[in-house]
């Protein structure tokens, strides 16, 4: 089963990283997924950029609505995504595990089986 | 990473909301610090301890609200405090609070905050260093260092600063429409003066002064965070980032500065133009041009050029004349005359820049423009004169040689001149 797994965390806290400590953060969470990709498990993983930088499209009645910012406001924002295929849920809570142990940062994340996959053609 | 290093992100990313609060509680500055110091010191007992709270900032806000009433009555009279873990007990309270303060609360806070460092009476190296210390919390020899000047002198410019503001009194009442927009303005510019004090013009000196450019884009991001629609915010904050993207390509290996045009941009840091892009993209839609979207525009199109031969200068000279307009000043026109040189040729740039001759007399950029343009008109005895005043002019011994290296050049250029007028 392929699960998506949300991170969400305090942009505010992260954005307030050195750059020493985000590298060494992403590189311990580098660790982690490596060890996932040399088992032919993992798929797109993606980091976004701050909600500052989001735009957010809102149905409306009539046009759409296009607004600065995200979605809702909240404590914490989604910070980025890994795509993985675990054999069951207690194999993705485990990698979940293993992210929040290399992240200092409090946070979330949020377990998701993914129902359509397409990879797409974009090259890394 | 150790436990207590995540708390004291937690205490930093939280500083100016847990601060602004605490002044408008407190109205006084020196309070208000003081039961954030306060806060902290008890977060970094508690949390290990308790675990963090959901909402770090609220839960700072109360303890440190809680503890300088404390010490007010405990001054009174000797009266026992309350057990610790009274205080650290905080769900309810606050969950309660977290619903009092909700963005718009902080907002006119931190806005207020930052605007008591903008305080007209005080020169602008007083407000930096105010809001350094108050709003980012970097301490007295951080700053000192930064400004490269000692630790005392820091101290006492800072001490000045807010026995200043303690004088002219802070703005409690909350802002209407047309208040809210001057402080903001006022603020983004005190946020732009943070950056360019960090931005070094020597190597030497850039990397002690780098950290107040990523403290500009930390204060420039939060402004942004507390006014999401603003464009002139997501302008400054595009600015700051595109431009603190190329830091790392601005100086070689020797400490020579590197003209944006021979930097090696694959040095330039990606994450933050994307973002930077983002975020000028976002503030066009706006159509409510400003002067920091359209520099911001300007470094995007400088971004977004893969090599310097790529750069799309007229569409830069159109963004400098629109600049001109918003805010004349004969450095624009100088800035607009460089890409209409790349644009249209010398001879345009130069007609251009010759009325401004006697307002930019003292400026070292001026001469340094007006030499390359008549040098590549081939009129090199007047690019001479030129360079032999700018050189008069430099400021640092980088902008020296920088000159000496074109009169080099203009000196290498005339004598196989020379001698091939002799065969002739």
């Amino acid at each position: 089963m392929l699960y998506a797994i949300l991170c969400y965390s305090d942009e505010n806290v992260v954005g307030s990283w050195t750059k020493e400590e985000d590298d060494s953060c992403l590189a311990r969470l580098k660790v982690v997924q490596d060890k996932v990709s040399a088992q032919g498990r993992m798929g797109p993983v993606a980091r976004l950029v701050p909600t500052t930088a989001a735009t957010t499209l809102r149905k409306g009645k009539e046009e759409p609505l296009v607004i600065d910012g995200p979605f809702a406001e909240t404590k914490e924002q989604l910070l980025g995504f890994y795509t993985v295929d675990c054999a069951s849920l207690d194999e993705a809570i485990d990698f979940a595990r293993e992210l929040a142990a290399a992240n200092p940062a409090p946070g979330s994340y949020e377990i998701r089986p993914v129902r359509l996959f397409r990879p797409g053609v974009l090259p890394a | 990473m150790t436990d207590l290093s995540w708390i004291e992100q937690a205490l930093t990313a939280a500083r100016p909301q847990a601060v602004a609060a605490l002044l408008r509680y407190f109205r006084d500055l020196d309070t208000a610090e003081e039961a954030f110091q306060e806060a902290c010191l008890r977060a970094l007992k508690n949390w290990p301890k308790n675990g963090p709270p959901r909402d770090p900032t609220a839960w700072l806000i109360f303890v440190g609200r809680n503890a300088a009433i404390d010490s007010v009555r405990r001054g009174r009279r000797q009266e026992e405090l309350p057990p610790e873990e009274k205080i650290s007990d905080l769900d309810d309270v606050e969950e309660d609070i977290v619903e009092r303060l909700d963005n718009s609360d902080y907002r006119d806070d931190v806005l207020r905050l930052l605007f008591v460092c903008c305080h007209p009476d005080l020169p602008a190296t007083q407000q930096i260093a105010l809001a350094l210390r108050i709003v980012s919390g970097l301490t007295v020899p951080q700053i000192a260092r930064a400004f490269l000047v000692g630790e005392s002198a820091m101290e006492q410019r800072i001490t000045r600063a807010k026995a200043r503001i303690a004088k002219a009194g802070i703005p409690f009442g909350a802002p209407g429409a047309v208040e809210r927009a001057e402080r903001l303005a006022a603020v983004a510019a005190m946020v732009y003066l943070v950056f360019n004090e960090g931005y070094s013009a020597e190597a030497d000196t850039a990397d002690r002064r780098r950290p107040l450019c990523d403290e500009a884009i930390r204060l420039s991001r939060l402004l942004l965070r507390l006014f999401p629609t603003e464009p002139e915010i997501m302008g400054l904050t595009a600015l700051l980032l595109l431009q603190h993207a190329r830091a790392d390509a601005r100086f070689d290996a020797d400490g020579t500065a590197v003209l944006l045009d021979e930097q090696d941009r694959t040095l330039w840091n990606r994450a933050m133009i994307a973002e930077g892009l983002a975020l000028v993209d976002k503030a066009m839609r706006h159509r409510r041009p400003g002067a920091y979207q359209i520099q911001a525009a300007i470094a995007a199109l400088h971004a977004r050029a893969a090599r310097a031969e790529e750069t799309d200068w007229s569409e830069i000279s159109l963004l400098y004349r629109a600049l001109e307009q918003l805010q004349p000043s004969p450095v624009v026109t100088l800035n607009r005359a460089v890409a209409v040189a790349k644009a249209d040729g010398p001879e345009a740039a130069l007609a251009l820049i010759e009325p401004l001759a006697e307002r930019l007399s003292g400026y070292f950029y001026f001469f340094g423009v007006k030499g390359n343009l008549l040098m590549q008109l081939g009129r090199n005895g007047e690019a001479k004169a030129a360079f032999d005043h700018a050189i008069s002019l430099a400021r640092t011994p980088a902008e020296a040689t920088h000159i000496r290296m074109h009169l080099d050049k203009l000196a290498r250029d005339r004598a196989p001149r020379q001698g091939a007028s002799g065969i002739a």
